[in-house]
């Protein structure tokens, strides 16, 4: 039935992919069969790959191809995608490198399944059929559960990973399950088939009916990815349990890439069915925001606090897609960017204060850190003040550019419950600052850093900040890719 | 200089940022870059008020640049009589709380000065925008400082005052936010000069009302949600609780003046009953409140309250003065003159002003015992007068104007306010005058406990009288408060067209079908 036509020419579409292939198995080879001094350029090497990856996908922006007979699409959204997606990698490495090495958990495997883990995400991001959709999901969920594992002699971190492994695999049933009956009703695993199949308007009852089953389950899919409510039960527990560098990872490109499914499936695929998905994102997205920002509330250790609150966050992402229009679709994506600037910041300044033997992952643990180091505290302070949405940063554009769709659509009433919510979890974001400004050390930090941290770290607080005052380039870029 | 405004805001921003970067360390050197910085500001500011046209009620200074463009969203900078004196008195309080801070502040003083600084461009960000989303992105990060100051300078519980005044003001202001966003889709814009045309039925206006009231009545504050207050000023070191009081509650009197009436006036005329009542019970009751206080911080942070509802009610009360008849024509209800609407808007004013000073003079007062004594309780003083003579005339000068004492700037607001209220209706008058007694009860009797009297505490024979900067500072306060006081005109002059025009907006009926 599916004839698979192969043409050559299209390869250059795919450059990225298959650089990033070709890399992760030189490094491999590399790491293999060098000399235990020169061990120490595969971080090196997983970098300049990343970067030449995001360069190729760059080189594409603008292209559009589906290509080898439907299965796979590139398009500006999944050029753009991809570059973000190295882009913010090679920040989130340079930030993991340091913690790895002062916990004694650099092992070059790590690179590798890290990048392992992003190419499951190129493909998802360019995913234009169930199987390849799915198969990107699981390149980069194995790879994932599998650096959670990294940490081997921690039980948390055994524990994380699989709780993980678990649970997600159950998700990843699920979401097969729903794409079953999706291929089944309509005898087609290609989305662009899916999509002109579900707009016919000769739907029988019996046919609709099956679409919107398969429908929930594709939905819960994407939500368990997401982390969103009541499918967030692995995300506190993962968060706290990973490496601090792994739990880094996870919060931020994963999510990225989970938009993009969710855009290839819903958005691409079912638009026709929007009515459907909009109604139950919008109950995932008020459970989100309510339970991100109430349950962190009492939180001590800052990794489960922070994963409360990508939950809220999640919810205002969700929110976005609820409008069912391509600009509430733009802030959605928008509001995704933003957040994984902040989260990679909220994680580097963690990572910041860890030192040989002391894990810093306790609230407490920022006592005092404005007068020991004020310009650690105060890009700290930046985050915290942006995921809380207050003007002038990031953060703050990120929600009224959601709030501003929301309310176009005629939902005020759900603006109003999201920012009754944002002030409430502005308490917790504020108890950092506390921490930090009011509190005075009860015990010593130190704040050790190589120059390389020191200066992204540096940089990507100062994007929240500046981002803010100009977000216009970003909005705009946004909606661009719908 | 066709950038005032802007300079006037970033100036002090920036120059509070390089004061961050000279460090703590350096404190002599980051002590003179901010006064001198503030010093400028304040002279920079002068030219508002020296080139300003009197005779007209349009935006002057007026900038304007592409800032978000899918929104519409304009970096969009002017002034009217409204905004133009509350921009100086910023400038001015700044100088104030800097040289306030000078000897005082031991503890991190490079953030200190830095802090008031980026405070002061912010706050005038808040009073030039005329974008309602640069408004509220300087509304917002006005908080931010002070949430600051407050928690890193503040008193034994700064952390609980802190949190209460950002998270309470912080939920006032997101209404706001919302309702913003839906005049925005409603009209396309969020220019404050397009949202005062946008056509609005009566329920649209009562919501979006109540959003702003939610976020003015915290800022200013009134009764019932003003229990942030005194908790944010007995915490706030001085300059925090000065800034508080002189500036900060103003923002939220501006937006009355500046939303409230003019986005919203069919409702604010169907409200203004709540308001006022509201208003009387800030007067009278906090007014008793303050009466029983121990401590002095307090009792003048209640007094703030109570001084606020005279501005509150002398903006609500217009709409029992006036009304649009249906010629347009304005026409008084129950044989009003005219003027006396004009007393009651541009009393609230001439109060916001005067609160402003004498607020500042107050906690100023307050906050040169507490350096001496490390004590805010009224009773651990007494006899003051003895040691501290130069110092309680100026104390005294400044409790008289806090009651309300007529040559002082108090005295000119506060019977504006009462004489237009008067005209509405004679019990809000009779109502609003109580505090001349009930002010003069609570100030006086502090006055007597902590100066007069006997020494009840051998450590206030000891206190050294001010010294010549406490001397310059309250000087310079003394002259601003009987200034106001003898001669308010060009104060009333300077604003009168924008209030002028301001009646004429809040009396003319929105809703579309009506007219």
């Amino acid at each position: 039935m599916m004839n698979f036509n192969f043409n050559i020419s299209e390869l250059v579409f795919v450059m990225p992919e298959l650089f990033l292939l070709a890399a992760i198995s030189s490094i491999l080879l590399f790491d293999l069969y060098v000399k235990e001094e020169f061990k120490k350029y595969t971080y090196h090497l997983s970098q300049a790959a990343l970067l030449v990856t995001g360069l190729l996908a760059f080189n594409l922006i603008g292209e559009s191809a589906t290509i080898f007979s439907g299965t796979f699409v590139l398009d500006t959204l999944g050029s753009t995608f991809k570059v973000f997606i190295a882009g913010f990698s090679i920040i989130a490495l340079v930030y993991s490198r340091q913690y790895l090495s002062v916990h004694g958990l650099l092992r070059n495997e790590y690179f590798i399944l890290a990048l392992m883990s992003i190419l499951g995400m190129l493909v998802m991001v360019s995913g234009h059929s169930l199987l390849t959709l799915y198969l990107g999901l699981e390149i980069m969920s194995l790879s994932l559960y599998a650096l959670i594992a990294t940490a081997r002699d921690r039980a948390f971190a055994i524990e994380a990973a699989l709780k993980y492994f678990v649970l997600g695999a159950i998700a990843s049933g699920l979401l097969l399950y729903g794409m079953s009956m999706i291929y089944g009703i309509t005898g087609n695993l290609d989305i662009a088939q899916i999509a002109s199949f579900a707009s016919l308007a000769t739907l029988e009852p019996q046919e609709t009916l099956i679409l919107n089953f398969g429908l929930v389950f594709l939905v819960i899919g994407v939500a368990f990815k997401l982390g969103a409510v009541p499918f967030h039960m692995w995300v506190p527990d993962v968060y706290q349990g990973s490496p601090t560098s792994v739990t880094m990872f996870l919060s931020t490109v994963p999510k990225l890439a989970a938009v993009a499914l969710l855009v290839r499936l819903l958005i691409d695929g079912l638009s026709d069915f929007q009515h459907y998905w909009a109604d139950l994102f919008m109950i995932l997205a008020v459970l989100s925001i309510a339970v991100g920002s109430l349950v962190a509330l009492t939180q001590v250790n800052i990794k489960r606090m922070l994963a409360y609150s990508t939950i809220s966050h999640i919810g205002f992402v969700l929110l976005g897609f609820v409008t069912g229009v391509l600009e509430g679709y733009g802030s959605a994506v928008f509001y995704v960017f933003a957040y994984i600037l902040m989260s990679l910041a909220a994680f580097g300044s963690i990572i910041v204060l860890n030192r040989s033997g002391f894990e810093a992952d306790q609230i407490s643990d920022f006592k005092g850190l404005s007068k020991h180091s004020p310009w650690f505290a105060l890009i700290m302070l930046v985050v915290m003040l942006s995921m809380a949405g207050v003007p002038p940063f990031i953060g703050f554009y990120s929600k009224l550019f959601i709030l501003q769709q929301v309310v176009s659509e005629g939902y005020v009433i759900l603006a109003v419950i999201a920012v009754i919510f944002a002030v409430i979890s502005a308490y917790y974001y504020l108890q950092i600052i506390k921490t930090m400004y009011f509190d005075d050390a009860d015990k010593e930090i130190v704040v050790s850093a190589p120059f390389d941290l020191k200066a992204v770290l540096s940089v990507n607080g100062v994007l929240i900040l500046v981002i803010g005052l100009m977000p216009s380039y970003w909005m705009n870029l946004s909606v661009s890719l719908f | 200089m066709d950038s005032l405004l802007s300079i006037l805001i970033w100036l002090p921003i920036l120059g509070g940022g390089s004061v961050l970067l000279i460090g703590n360390d350096r404190g002599s050197l980051a002590k003179w870059t901010s006064a001198v910085i503030s010093v400028l500001v304040f002279i920079l500011s002068l030219n508002l008020f020296l080139d300003f046209d009197t005779s007209t009620s349009a935006m002057q200074f007026v900038e304007k640049a592409s800032w978000i463009s899918q929104f519409n969203i304009f970096y969009h900078l002017g002034v009217d009589g409204i905004s133009m004196p509350l921009i100086i008195l910023t400038t001015f309080s700044t100088i104030l709380v800097i040289i306030a801070g000078w000897e005082v502040i031991q503890n991190r003083i490079a953030d200190y000065m830095a802090a008031f600084l980026m405070m002061e461009g912010i706050i005038i960000g808040v009073f030039s925008a005329m974008d309602s989303m640069l408004y509220y992105v300087f509304w917002e990060a006005s908080l931010i400082p002070m949430l600051l100051i407050i928690g890193v300078w503040g008193g034994q519980n700064r952390v609980y005052a802190a949190i209460k005044f950002f998270l309470y003001t912080f939920l006032g202001s997101v209404f706001m936010l919302v309702s913003l966003i839906y005049m925005y889709n409603l009209g396309g814009s969020f220019a404050i000069s397009d949202m005062h045309a946008l056509p609005l039925t009566l329920a649209q206006q009562s919501w979006i009302f109540w959003a702003f009231f939610l976020a003015f009545a915290v800022k200013v504050p009134m009764f019932p949600v003003h229990t942030w207050l005194p908790d944010a000023h007995v915490q706030a070191p001085t300059g925090g609780s000065v800034i508080l009081a002189a500036i900060m509650l103003k923002m939220g009197g501006y937006g009355f003046f500046r939303f409230s009436l003019p986005i919203t006036p069919d409702a604010s005329s169907y409200f203004a009953f709540v308001v006022i009542v509201l208003s009387l019970i800030a007067i009278v009751y906090i007014g008793f409140v303050a009466l029983v206080q121990k401590d002095m911080k307090k009792l003048i942070a209640y007094s703030s309250i109570s001084h606020m509802g005279f501005v509150t009610l002398g903006v609500f009360a217009l709409f029992s003065i006036m009304k649009m008849d249906s010629n347009g024509e304005l026409i008084s209800i129950a044989g009003a003159s005219i003027e006396s609407a004009y007393l009651g808007l541009e009393g609230a004013m001439i109060q916001m002003v005067s609160h402003g000073f004498i607020s500042a003079a107050m906690f100023l007062v307050v906050g040169v015992l507490y350096d001496r004594l490390h004590s805010r309780e009224i009773s651990t003083y007494g006899g003051v007068v003895n040691s501290m003579p130069k110092f309680t005339g100026f104390a005294v000068l400044f409790a008289m104007a806090n009651a309300g004492l007529p040559g002082t700037s108090g005295f000119v607001g506060e019977f504006m306010v009462i004489l237009g209220a008067l005209q509405a209706n004679f019990w809000y008058a009779f109502l609003a005058a109580m505090t001349l007694i009930v002010g003069a009860a609570y100030t006086l009797w502090m006055v007597k406990r902590v100066f007069w009297g006997p020494v009840n505490n051998p450590e206030v024979n000891s206190l050294s009288d001010i010294n010549a900067r406490e001397f310059s500072i309250l000087a310079i306060l003394a002259v601003a408060v009987l200034w106001m006081g003898v001669y308010p005109q060009p104060v009333i002059e300077v604003m009168h067209v924008s209030i002028a025009n301001l009646l004429e907006q809040a009396l003319t009926t929105k809703i579309p079908g009506i007219l």
